[in-house]
């Protein structure tokens, strides 16, 4: 896990290094075009400022009215025996559905526990390596036609599922 | 989907928070969550326009396109069918670099677009099962592809955990690559032996 965290220092530089290099020397007005990309983002992150309104209110109505500690200690008797913290899971029972939501829970987490605590890194691993499943299939086969997804749903699991153990493996 | 998450969420929050007497804490927790979340939102401004920035970058030198065309044996090994030419296959690469680069909405667009020429795939190979609302199973293999995740640096993550005075937020950058490694390659394990078996 160190040594991971100290490759992380340098993923972030050096991409954006060899990227601005790589623009440089196929002249690209390099500082143009990044005007013009950070100005994309913008749209995309104000686009998300209503859905997260949305979501972390239902999160934070749903916390302050005691549910979910309720859930979670319904479940601690299971999580506790395969070393996972009770409030971790409904990040990934709604992760499968809808990533803002997800989000949502994640970022309560973070501000209960810390974004270092051992809990905060575990969430932040397991979103990172997981994706929105029901969410990405039904949008790719709507525009096939497709209704009948085979073996998909049993190959996302599996993959997601790698995805959580790793992470609980990593973490601890 | 959302709609039934979303009302079920506040409902059921509502209902509890009446029932167990929390009800002051219902309401100032919905207020403090809208405030928060637009706080949020001035703080992750600044990070994801820095990255979509650099990204343009990367789109403009050409380098994008450079390693999408570097990706054609992986794209073979997954998709061994699919005819060399074939246009599923640029839309295909372009999808798989940008859910490795993390642009999500870059990674949809030519997605849904490969999934349309995966249609053609299995129409001109004299298929009928797409036809018939049945998935190829290219199909299955590329969404189970997309579903392991791809992406190599978790920009939004980092930026909610700076948000949130983590020490270094990019701390989970190393981990969450290995994560993402081991879901991704037990997603192609899976693709494959399912692919043999179910040869047509």
């Amino acid at each position: 896990m160190q040594f991971l965290v100290y490759i992380s220092a340098f993923i972030i530089p050096i991409v954006m290094f060899y990227i601005i290099l790589h623009g440089v020397v196929n002249k690209v007005s390099v500082y143009d075009v990044f005007i013009e990309g950070a100005k994309d983002g913008l749209k995309t992150v104000v686009g998300i400022v209503p859905t997260l309104i949305g979501l972390m209110v239902a999160v934070g109505v749903l916390r302050a009215s005691g549910f979910l500690d309720f859930v979670a200690g319904l479940l601690s008797g299971v999580t506790d025996m395969i070393n996972l913290p009770a409030p971790v899971v409904p990040v990934i029972l709604v992760r499968m559905f809808s990533s803002s939501a997800a989000t949502g829970l994640v970022l309560d987490i973070f501000k209960n526990y810390g974004p270092d605590s051992h809990i905060g890194q575990l969430v932040s691993i397991m979103m990172s390596c997981t994706e929105t499943i029901f969410y990405t299939m039904s949008v790719y086969f709507m525009t096939v036609k497709v209704t009948k997804t085979r073996w998909t749903l049993a190959g996302a699991l599996v993959a997601t599922l790698a995805g959580i153990v790793a992470s609980i493996c990593l973490v601890s | 989907m959302l709609n039934y998450l979303w009302a079920f969420m506040m409902i059921v929050g509502i209902v509890y928070g009446a029932l167990s007497g929390n009800m002051e804490a219902v309401s100032d927790g919905a207020l403090n969550a809208a405030v928060e979340a637009v706080n949020l939102c001035i703080k992750m401004l600044g990070i994801i326009a820095l990255w979509t920035g650099i990204m343009h970058i990367g789109e403009c030198s050409g380098l994008i396109n450079r390693i999408a065309a570097r990706l054609s044996g992986f794209i073979s090994f997954l998709f061994p069918r699919i005819p060399k030419e074939h246009p599923a296959r640029k839309h295909i690469a372009m999808n798989i670099i940008a859910n490795v680069l993390g642009l999500g909405w870059a990674a949809t667009p030519a997605g849904l677009k490969a999934m349309e020429e995966l249609a053609n795939v299995d129409e001109e190979s004299g298929g009928k099962r797409v036809r018939s609302g049945i998935a190829s199973n290219e199909m299955c293999i590329f969404l189970i592809i997309n579903i392991s995740s791809l992406q190599l640096i978790p920009v939004n993550m980092i930026a909610y955990r700076s948000q949130y005075g983590s020490v270094s937020p990019a701390a989970i950058i190393g981990p969450a690559l290995v994560a993402t490694t081991i879901s991704t390659a037990a997603g192609v394990i899976f693709c494959k032996l399912m692919d043999r078996k179910g040869k047509r």
